[in-house]
């Protein structure tokens, strides 16, 4: 079975070997989990979010597991943009799959400086605009939250990387997902994910602290699937741009519910932590269940849902 | 999927250790050998039974006991959910194990070596001891809490000079501390090497000696984690210069796969 698929973007497509991606922040840099399976066979694994300056990152505690999830405050942790482009990317440059780069500015500027640095690099298939990351105190969030904001932000992104494909993460933590997706669509994006952490606490009885240094973090992992496969759902129907969906995905029947609601790819994100094996196991194993499932072509089967 | 890295591994047998404590739950937990090429005394693995389900989405760390042609042995103790379930496991399951993981500790034939733990931090010195091949040059000192019979002092006991310390009142500890700055500080004239691991609070006086008396020290940490492969930076520390990788002193590196062991002068707790 052709696994292939394209997204059709409005100034650039992204062509994927197929739909399996790997969330930001949960792949490291694809080498950490060379030893785990073949990078190549992946369709694209997206890199930990980038920054223009190096982030140290938040305090710790910054991780805890809750049911059927964990919170994270990690913070962008990342040695800057230019450690990337001359340090990392020339290390995993030679892989045959997509590699995306996930970005984070704390002002417009930043991201359009952060998209004019990765236009170049040519092992750069596409740039994920992080707008929503719940876990620093100034912009992401904020950008995520305001469709004017959002579409400042995508919009310097695409002028200062004309060259790529502009994936727009996108925040569940709003009062209408459809409205931010209709807004940096109309503001240039290639395509959007759906979606980011919800925003969460967890609080320790004994010591009556949080849980975290940061006190909230971002919920992710099977607990959230239902409100990305809605995300998905929702932002599929009301936007031509391509979706990218994420949120709870831990095996191929999974993969196939969120194509099903009108998801084009997907990424794997927490499951990665589950086991370093499973998005190399969830490609292995799409087309058998796709076989079971009588699924012929994932186009076709793309956002074919009943209701 | 197998492979050398992450594999299934079928468990032999499941020990519960000092039967006498029931407040205190400690396991030896053996399991097939792995067929991993090489490791050494300190890496850790990350393990999960599927019992674990969806609802406990994180494998657990456990440092490696032993490993030898038949078997490998990790040591834990039930302090939550994840835990517990360990301690459930049945002979002839399959768990799901990756590993080994992280950098383990000097191993120098003829240096006069320390080795300082604190309760748990005993498990990697199991292997230490065994796999050292000048025993002679060895020498341990145990603080516990339990009592001794719940942690796997005797295979350690048959091949070195092992002083232990129970702490149950608070003099013990005081007792303890005095014992860690004497023994670190004789340890100064024979350029010797301190080896330790245990609780955060343990590791930073071991630490704080080490730097006094300018003595050579690794400590291993244990910290939360989710991967254990580097990607989360969940269990990152503190580093005090630009090392190993990272741009800036006072940046935070991964602890599984940057240390368990860092030397001490490397890192702030």
């Amino acid at each position: 079975m052709n696994l292939a698929v394209k997204l059709p973007g409005q100034s650039i497509d992204l062509n994927l070997k197929n739909p399996v991606l790997t969330a930001s922040g949960t792949f490291g840099y694809g080498r950490e989990f060379a030893p785990y399976g073949d990078l190549n066979a992946l369709g694209g694994f997206i890199v930990k979010g980038l920054s223009l300056a190096p982030r140290p990152g938040n305090a710790c505690p910054r991780i805890i597991e809750t049911t059927a999830g964990m919170l994270n405050a990690i913070g962008l942790q990342n040695d800057g943009v230019e450690h990337f482009c001359q340090k990392i990317l020339p290390e995993i440059a030679a892989y045959n799959t997509a590699i995306i780069a996930n970005i984070y500015g704390g002002t417009v500027e930043e991201f359009f400086e952060l998209a004019a640095r990765l236009n170049h690099e040519e092992k750069v298939s596409a740039l994920e605009v992080n707008i929503s990351c719940p876990n620093v105190k100034h912009g992401g969030v904020l950008f995520g939250q305001d469709p004017k904001m959002a579409a400042q932000v995508t919009a310097a992104v695409r002028r200062g990387a004309p060259n790529k494909h502009i994936i727009v993460k996108l925040s569940p933590n709003v009062t209408s997902i459809i409205e931010i997706a209709k807004s940096v669509e109309g503001a240039g994006a290639d395509s959007v994910s759906c979606i980011n952490t919800l925003l969460g606490l967890s609080v320790d009885l004994k010591t009556h602290r949080p849980s975290l240094a940061n006190i909230v973090g971002g919920l992710s992992g099977p607990a959230i699937k239902p409100v990305a496969l809605r995300s998905v759902w929702q932002v599929a129907k009301n936007v031509q741009i391509p979706v990218i969906g994420v949120g709870g995905i831990t095996n191929a029947y999974d993969v196939l519910e969120f194509i099903l609601v009108g998801a084009k790819a997907i990424q794997i994100g927490t499951a990665n932590f589950i086991s370093p094996t499973t998005a190399f196991d969830i490609v292995r194993t799409l087309p058998t269940v796709c076989q079971e499932l009588g699924i012929t072509s994932l186009d076709d089967f793309c956002g074919s849902l009943e209701c | 999927m197998d492979n050398q890295h992450s594999t299934r591994l079928k468990v032999l047998d499941l020990v519960p250790f000092g039967q006498a404590d029931p407040l205190h739950h400690f396991y030896a937990l053996r399991l097939a050998r792995p067929a991993w090429t090489q490791w050494e005394p300190g890496q850790f693995i990350m393990i999960r039974p599927d019992s674990f389900g969806l609802e406990i989405p994180w494998g657990r760390p456990l440092g490696i006991c032993q490993l030898n042609q038949r078997h490998l042995i990790c040591f834990f103790q039930v302090v939550g959910r994840g835990t517990q379930k360990l301690a459930e496991l049945k002979i002839g399951e399959e768990v799901t194990v990756w590993g080994p993981l992280g950098h383990g500790f000097n191993i120098e034939d003829d240096t006069q070596t320390l080795l300082l733990a604190g309760g748990m931090g005993i498990v990697p010195f199991v292997g230490y001891v065994y796999s050292h091949p000048k025993p002679w040059n060895l020498t341990m000192l145990f603080g516990h809490r339990a009592p001794l019979d719940c942690y796997p002092v005797d295979t350690i006991k048959e091949r070195i000079a092992l002083d232990t310390l129970r702490e149950t009142v608070p003099g013990d500890l005081d007792n303890l501390i005095f014992n860690l700055e004497e023994r670190i500080h004789d340890l100064a004239d024979q350029n010797g090497l301190v080896l330790a691991c245990g609780p955060r609070p343990f590791l930073k006086t071991v630490q704080n000696f080490a730097l006094k008396f300018n003595v050579r020290a690794q400590l291993s940490l244990e910290n939360r984690m989710a991967c254990g492969v580097g990607a989360c930076l969940g269990c990152v520390t503190q580093t005090t210069e630009k090392w190993p990788e990272a741009e800036h002193a006072d940046s935070y590196v991964q602890v599984c796969t940057k240390g368990p062991v860092f030397w001490a002068h490397q890192i702030t707790l």
